[in-house]
């Protein structure tokens, strides 16, 4: 502790489970958005991800609630959120934000992309596989052209309503933050459109990590004409959104306000590690750097040709640095925010318990969950086109996916 | 110092049923009862209302309160008052109401601080700076802000304001999401370590509906403090609006607090 | 995205297409279930009193008043304890609360017999409020407690309920007992009022008519403070034509309390 701060602001209140969950649901947000390139612009470089996007937006989004839910005082009476939801706050509109994009978004158009194989799913197998296949079908088993034809057009509608759904989740999650007239490290216009970039950019890094893996896994080749188009994708992303966070910097450093001493404090000495270090220079300019100058993003031929294989490694390293940068943006904003007094004279320290509900481990888990339900959804449904016999024993390194992607 | 003991007696209902007292007889016993009513002995300063009768109606109220810096002693009666009379655990982080000690030197150095919430009174200052040109204490307590944020955002409705100008938290609806605690400007929320539910200030609301005031206030010594109607009625708190230039903290987040601070100096956040 | 039949696609009978798409009403069913349950469990969970007065429970109210009261308040004090009472209230500790010293006492209002509230005698009671400190408003009693007729409980030489000042207030700290209260552990305590101050008699009768002198030359100061003037040597001295000519002494010396260096 250092300066003066409140009595009451002693504890943190705000711990490291709420860093996870805007990590969590920018997640799901960019890969979302990258999906939908795919369908509503066409952009077929990435139709092999397009399957596996949705299937990680949904295996996130399922455990985006968890980190909130295991931080509540009273986790069982959070239902009151949907019954009684203060039209005022912020974070009330939480229970249907989140209900719009899983129910009317993302289960949708998953449902729609799929239900024709989940039919031809269930008509070819046996035992419980088929069950399960049937009854994800709902029963709709019609496969006629016209219906299919249906099939195609309420996707494609869902995706152009699911790309401004996707903008809210997230741009809604950085509002909470951003609406804190209170807190001045929060409380930012930009906050929402920050929140958004690096949501994009946090989901574009998951999508080629996991399909960088998971090829590997599945000892296919990575489709090289994908993987530079999704760095691509991920360099502009991450221009727009580095020259936002240095718009907000920037800005606030120029209009000098009450709070810019202790601010000024903070980031010279709390935040240095997280928010220099690596939020900035390893998560940000090195990345950008690599890409910049491997991938054809500045120009149709990229500037240094490097191999396939070399390039392939260097987009995941930087897709994993970007991960890493990306959690340190949440956690600059949610553990910045209440490391110094509202006072605006002195600072405090969190002090992260390694046990506990809010604990380290606990958050390893929350991270590592998406992983295994993306695991079971892959199993249930394969976003991938071959047979199932030709794929590799499943289990040995699906486990270990957590740990490349963790920061 | 005092005990902080409460008698076990205090108002339990176990209590009160294994024996049963009646007031009036213990009076008449003594003898008492003949000279000394109400009337003949003037109370000072020290009711929120005329005593009600039971049927207390808010809608007839608005409760704010009067800080004169010039007058606060730093005593800290006030903070123990407040722990006592709201259970508040008596730790050093968790406080409905502190005094913040503000040191301003010649060269403009600001020091703050707040030992205990001031529950122990203020130690002489440990720190050796240059000469001091103001020295002052200023209690803090919740604002009672007619805009509050803390209800803005919560989720559920479990914190909310009442007619009478109290903002108050249901423990029994809240779901401990805390972010009425990030929202408040004036760290005056706390989380309960054992209820896991939002805590604050209630301006003493049990003690108001029976016409008494804040604990914080029945005990302050030298009237730093002072509690009663915000419009229109000749109470003390009127009189000291009247004849003080008023402040709030930090009025540029337009909260409209119904805390008002009298020779507030500038330094204060 | 072509994924190849394991069997060929047996083709549903087109008698079975509907208007609507099949997904339609099979969707629209899993929607209208979620629905219903949602107000379905709306109307078993949300409180009876929710939304009674605002967008919270009002039974919370009944709740927060049904807390239990440590603090009885002055009013129950008077019923029993008119006489120290009334003494209180003539003396300097008027504005006190019983409870202030004697702790809470709601105990002691239920139960008067066999709850008894604290009489506080030791030394480090009064302190509290009467040990010297500098944040403390000037003019407020202030005692060094270590030097302060050292071990002597403070009930010794003062009534709690009716304290008096060593000394009654004289003519002039009846009204501005600040002001002399101050001046009292100042390096001018030994001035009388009068020795600056011109107090015509008409001043206590109509004091904002009347208003005392203030010293309006330099020279008057300077009449100890100079540096030829005739005053004991350990008084500070300056030289009244480099001194800050432009300002009479009191516009940046506070005589009430006149620094020390």
């Amino acid at each position: 502790m250092q300066g003066f701060i409140y009595p009451n602001e002693y504890e943190l209140y705000w711990g490291l489970l709420i860093v996870v969950y805007p990590y969590v649901t920018g997640l799901v947000a960019g890969a979302f958005i990258l999906a939908s390139l795919e369908r509503v612009f066409n952009v077929k470089e990435v139709q092999p991800t397009y399957r596996l996007a949705l299937l990680t937006a949904l295996a996130f989004l399922l455990v985006a609630p968890l980190p909130l839910l295991a931080h509540l005082g009273h986790p069982f009476r959070s239902y009151e959120i949907f019954l009684t939801p203060n039209r005022q706050s912020a974070m009330a509109m939480f229970g249907f934000v989140y209900a719009w994009y899983l129910m009317v978004v993302l289960l949708l158009e998953i449902w729609f992309d799929y239900r024709k194989d989940l039919v031809l799913w269930y008509r070819s197998e046996t035992g419980w596989r088929r069950w399960v296949h049937y009854a994800l079908t709902l029963g709709a088993t019609d496969l006629s052209e016209k219906s299919l034809k249906f099939d195609d057009k309420m996707g494609r509608w869902i995706t152009i309503i699911g790309i401004p759904s996707a903008f809210l989740l997230h741009g809604y999650v950085g509002f909470i933050f951003g609406s804190v007239k209170a807190n001045p490290w929060w409380s930012s216009v930009l906050m929402p459109v920050v929140f958004l970039f690096s949501a994009i950019v946090s989901g574009i890094a998951l999508v080629l990590i996991i399909y960088m893996i998971a090829s590997m896994l599945r000892w296919k080749p990575v489709d090289m004409r994908c993987a530079d188009k999704l760095a691509v994708f991920l360099f502009y992303a991450m221009v727009v959104d580095v020259s936002l966070e240095m718009l907000d910097f920037i800005h606030r450093l120029y209009e000098s306000e009450e709070s810019i001493g202790i601010l000024t404090q903070l980031i010279q000495s709390r935040l240095f590690i997280s928010l220099v270090v690596l939020q900035l220079v390893l998560g940000a300019l090195i990345p950008l750097t690599l890409l910049g100058l491997t991938s054809p993003a500045l120009s149709k031929e990229p500037i240094f040709k490097v191999p396939d294989e070399l390039r392939r490694l260097i987009y995941l390293g930087s897709a994993i640095l970007v991960q890493i940068g990306i959690f340190s943006i949440r956690w600059n904003v949610v553990m910045g925010g209440q490391l110094f007094s509202k006072s605006l004279r002195g600072l405090t320290v969190y002090r992260v318990e390694l046990f506990g509900l809010e604990g380290l481990f606990m958050t390893m888990a929350l991270l590592a969950l998406p992983f295994v339900i993306l695991w079971v959804l892959v199993k249930v449904l394969p976003p991938w086109t071959e047979d199932e016999a030709h794929l590799p024993q499943p289990g040995a390194g699906t486990d270990e996916r957590p740990s490349a992607t963790l920061p | 110092m005092m005990s902080t003991d409460v008698p076990d007696a205090a108002g339990s209902p176990a209590a009160e049923e294994s024996k049963p007292f009646d007031r009036r007889e213990f009076l008449k016993k003594c003898g008492l009862a003949v000279p000394i009513v109400l009337g003949v002995v003037r109370v000072p300063l020290l009711e929120a209302q005329a005593p009600s009768n039971g049927d207390y109606d808010p809608s007839e109220h608005l409760y704010g309160m009067g800080i004169d810096v010039n007058k606060c002693i730093g005593c800290g009666q006030c903070v123990l008052a407040c722990k006592t009379e709201n259970d508040v655990p008596l730790d050093s982080h968790h406080f409905n109401t502190w005094i913040e000690r503000y040191v301003i030197r010649t060269d403009e150095e600001v020091e703050v601080d707040s030992p205990n919430g001031g529950l122990d009174g203020f130690p002489p200052m440990a720190s050796e700076g240059s000469e001091i040109r103001r020295t002052f204490f200023v209690p803090k307590l919740c604002n009672h802000c007619a805009e509050a944020p803390c209800v803005q955002v919560c989720p559920v409705g479990a914190t909310f304001t009442t007619e009478d100008g109290a903002v108050l938290v249901d423990d029994e609806y809240c779901i401990g999401c805390r972010y009425c605690i990030q929202a408040c400007p004036y760290g005056a929320r706390w989380l309960h370590p054992e209820t896991h539910v939002a805590a604050k200030c209630t301006f003493c609301y049990h003690r108001l509906v029976d016409g008494l005031v804040p604990a914080c206030v029945e005990v302050c010594p030298t009237g730093a403090r002072l509690f009663g109607e915000l419009e229109g009625r000749a109470t003390p708190l009127a009189r000291f609006m009247r004849f003080n230039d008023l402040q709030v903290l930090k009025p540029h987040l337009n909260t409209k607090p119904k805390v008002y601070y009298a020779n507030l100096d500038g330094e204060v956040r | 995205m072509v994924r190849q039949p394991a069997k060929p696609m047996v083709r549903l009978p087109e008698f079975r297409s509907h208007k609507l798409p099949q997904q339609v009403p099979r969707l629209a069913a899993v929607f209208v279930l979620a629905a219903v349950a949602l107000i379905a469990a709306r109307s078993f969970l949300v409180p009876d009193t929710f939304g009674e007065m605002g967008h919270y429970r009002a039974a919370a109210i009944d709740t927060i008043i049904a807390h239990p009261k440590k603090y009885a308040g002055q009013r129950e004090c008077t019923l029993c304890h008119g006489s120290i009472m009334e003494e209180r209230l003539a003396g300097n500790h008027r504005g006190l609360a019983c409870e202030g010293c004697h702790g809470p006492a709601a105990g002691h209002v239920a139960n008067p017999v066999e709850v008894k509230p604290v009489i506080p005698s030791e030394r480090d009671h009064c302190p509290r409020c009467h040990s010297y400190n500098p944040s403390r408003p000037t003019g407020f009693a202030q005692i060094d407690p270590v030097t302060h007729n050292p071990l002597m409980p403070c009930v010794t030489c003062h009534d709690p309920h009716a304290p008096e000042p060593p000394m009654v207030p004289g003519s002039c700290s009846a009204c501005h007992g600040q002001i002399a209260s101050q001046k009292a552990v100042s390096h001018h305590a030994t001035l009388e009022c009068v020795t600056c101050h011109e107090a015509p008699d008409e001043h206590k009768i109509s004091p904002r008519a009347v208003r005392p002198g203030k010293p309006m030359e330099r020279a008057f100061c300077g009449g100890c403070h100079a540096e030829d003037a005739e005053s004991p040597q350990s008084i500070p001295r300056i030289n009244p034509r480099t001194h800050n000519q432009q300002y009479l002494c009191w516009q940046c010396h506070y005589p009430h309390f006149p620094e020390t260096s």
